[in-house]
């Protein structure tokens, strides 16, 4: 790869081979193409859980073209128009009957918001299962774990948008935790709001936020994301370093360039996922009234709760952590320590790199108190993940407190457990499964 | 300000959305049936919208229906007088407000938001069960009740064709005191059409929709088979 830096494309005399010599001359055309495609030499026994690092760029890529496509016609704007349905909520259904192909657009872009966390899920969960976290890909971890919190943000802002009744209810009950923070809290959520309830003011800064400066972060770390991963080079499933075994060349023994092999490899996962997103977004886009809530149909009214308001399916496990902190401590109400609790349990995945401490990465060679400890880890989320979309009910709340604990339990035990399993030598080379 | 006539043209919603846990009929209908979805868009100008607004809805797409601009000019609207206009409605919230206590909701996406999570196509049905359940009720200032939606605001618009029931309170059953136009059999194809009416007026292109979606699968099919052999094909010497 350093290799590539010094190197300098020489005109073959042809048109093209001249331009190319040109801009080489002035810009790293040629090296950046080696470094992270041609050359970049990527493990060759990748497996299917190493589909959702390209599919989640490919629905990055979908949620931002789509997205350009539904500002030209989406208003934001909470004032009533001359039916008296919020010009919000109407742009929306406007860009559903009236804009050409606005229909496909607008399920494109909410399809694609659930698809995100299904693949970042999946691709999280990759790295659970092989140790990708592990030194030396501490960084490439931490912007990861910076990609997820500022994509939640970003879904956040976004569910604002269509102006319908969960979206309205839904920010009125997250802007509010913030209010539980002591001495600053009511201050930050007027703050956040720019006013003192869920209105036009909240409404364009989420657009603001949601179209423009969140995006720009997004893309951002991401580059970080890729540009860290592509300096130390791809974990795989046996989570074997391959630059410990080079040939007279400096490449590795087991890796393979990225470009043609991973490329035309991933055309195979992004067709498959395609197939998968087309079958929601053209026979239930709706999601089974998980992707679109029903609720959502209504324009947001501000004089009436909905008697149930639950969060989008990805945030559910979290908010079931918030409503599982019923408890006053210290003082202070169990409010704040529901929002404590639901902060920790997204930020508590930056540590992972300092908690694990088996002498191996790779789930393969780990031994069954880590794959008992991992299954019960996603047994507890997706529980928590189901009652959040609930009401609450007192044996919700008993059995949400369990998962609570055995999820944290998970994380701050690990230092101890990690190290207690009975491991299996790792092999010299990857093995091909 | 704005809130405040936020706040006043929405709080009947409240009374709207509550809704009471009552075994719903299925919808019998399909959006597939044109002949049907006609006659459910005559019924609905002609006794929904005087009330109701549908002010997503565009007359024009009333063509997708299979009929023509003019039929459409001449049968179907009677609240613009272009075709381009929105389907929406010429009474003011605020008498209405005054007049049924509630104002009457846009209905255009209603079959959708009165689905369930789940369950997208239940919205249909509590249309099909809610429209045939008004029972006369001397107590309510309408003089009507409705079984799934108690005490609605919202006075029975099609009486004359169904006629008029009553709940009979010991087996909590309605039953028909004075008969209507139609036999019940007959109103309950013309309440299919117009909850059929509605389901497709909640997204009117849903069926192009599943027809695209048929195509696009199927060329992401061809194209998974190209692609699935140009792997095998780049991949053969890795081992």
């Amino acid at each position: 790869m350093a290799a590539g830096k010094s190197e300098k494309y020489k005109s073959d005399g042809s048109i093209g081979g001249n331009a190319l010599e040109w801009v080489d001359a002035r810009f790293p055309a040629t090296s950046l193409y080696k470094e992270h495609l041609s050359e970049y030499y990527a493990p060759k026994n990748f497996n299917f859980w190493y589909f959702f690092g390209s599919l989640a760029l490919l629905v990055l890529v979908i949620q931002i073209v789509t997205g350009i496509f539904l500002v030209m016609h989406y208003k934001p704007d909470a004032a009533l128009n001359a039916n008296g349905v919020p010009i919000a909520f109407a742009s929306v259904e406007y860009i559903m009957r009236d804009v050409p192909g606005g229909w496909l657009i607008r399920y494109m872009h909410s399809t694609g918001a659930s698809a995100f966390f299904i693949v970042v899920y999946l691709h999280m969960f990759r790295g659970l299962l092989y140790g990708s976290y592990r030194k030396p890909r501490e960084l490439t971890w931490l912007f990861g774990v910076g990609i997820f919190l500022v994509l939640m943000g970003e879904a956040f802002f976004g569910y604002l948008l269509p102006w319908g009744q969960m979206s309205f209810w839904g920010a009125q009950v997250i802007v509010n935790l913030f209010s539980a923070i002591p001495v600053i809290g009511p201050d930050l959520s007027i703050l956040i709001r720019g006013d003192f309830v869920v209105g036009d003011a909240t409404l364009n800064r989420f657009f603001s936020f949601h179209v423009i400066a969140f995006p720009l972060i997004l893309i951002g770390l991401v580059a970080a994301h890729i540009l860290a991963l592509h300096e130390t080079g791809s974990n795989n499933p046996d989570g074997i370093e391959i630059k410990a075994n080079k040939d007279e060349n400096g490449i590795p023994r087991d890796g393979i360039p990225f470009h043609p092999y991973y490329t035309v490899k991933d055309i195979v996962g992004v067709v498959v996922f395609l197939m998968v997103f087309s079958a929601v977004m053209f026979f239930a886009p709706e999601g089974g009234g998980y992707f679109l809530e029903t609720p959502n149909f209504y324009p947001a009214d501000p004089l009436k709760t909905p008697p149930h308001i639950a969060p989008v399916w990805y945030f559910t496990p979290y908010y079931s952590i918030l409503r599982a902190m019923v408890w006053n401590f210290f003082g202070l109400p169990a409010k704040f320590w529901g929002v404590v609790g639901m902060g920790a349990s997204v930020v508590i995945f930056a540590f992972l790199p300092w908690l694990d401490r088996s002498p191996v990465k790779s789930i393969r060679y780990r031994g069954p108190i880590y794959k008992t400890m991992l299954t019960l880890f996603v047994i507890c989320f997706f529980i928590l993940g189901y009652l959040g979309t609930l009401s609450p009910s007192p044996m919700g709340e008993l059995i949400s407190q369990i998962c609570t604990v055995f999820y944290f339990g998970f994380f701050l035990g690990m230092p101890w457990w990690s190290r207690m399993d009975k491991f299996k030598p790792v092999p010299e080379r990857v093995t091909m499964k | 300000m704005k809130k405040l006539l936020i706040a006043l043209f929405f709080a009947p919603l409240m009374a709207f959305a509550s809704g009471g846990n009552v075994h719903l009929d299925k919808w019998p209908g399909a959006v597939s049936d044109k002949a049907a979805l006609q006659n459910g868009a005559k019924l609905f100008v002609n006794y929904c919208l005087n009330c109701h607004g549908a002010s997503y809805m565009r007359y024009k797409n009333l063509t997708d229906l299979g009929l023509t601009e003019q039929q459409v000019k001449d049968n179907l609207m009677f609240t613009s007088d272009k075709i381009g206009g929105l389907m929406a409605v010429a009474a003011r919230s605020d008498e209405q407000k005054l007049w049924f206590g509630a104002t009457p909701p846009d209905l255009t996406i209603v079959a959708r938001a009165r689905g369930e999570a789940g369950n997208a196509g239940a919205g249909a049905d509590w249309l099909y069960t809610y429209l045939r359940s008004f029972y006369r009720d001397p107590n309510r200032p309408t003089g009507w009740n409705n079984v799934v939606f108690e005490n609605v605001g919202m006075p029975n618009p099609l009486w004359q064709l169904q006629g008029q029931q009553v709940l009979n309170h010991e087996t909590h059953k309605l039953e028909m005191a004075i008969p209507g136009q139609l036999s019940p059999a007959e109103f309950d194809k013309a309440i299919s059409d117009l909850v059929g009416f509605m389901v497709w007026m909640g997204e009117p292109q849903q069926e192009f929709r599943r027809t695209l979606g048929i195509g696009v699968l199927a060329f992401l099919l061809l194209l998974f088979v190209l692609a699935y052999a140009l792997k095998k094909e780049y991949w053969k010497d890795i081992h």
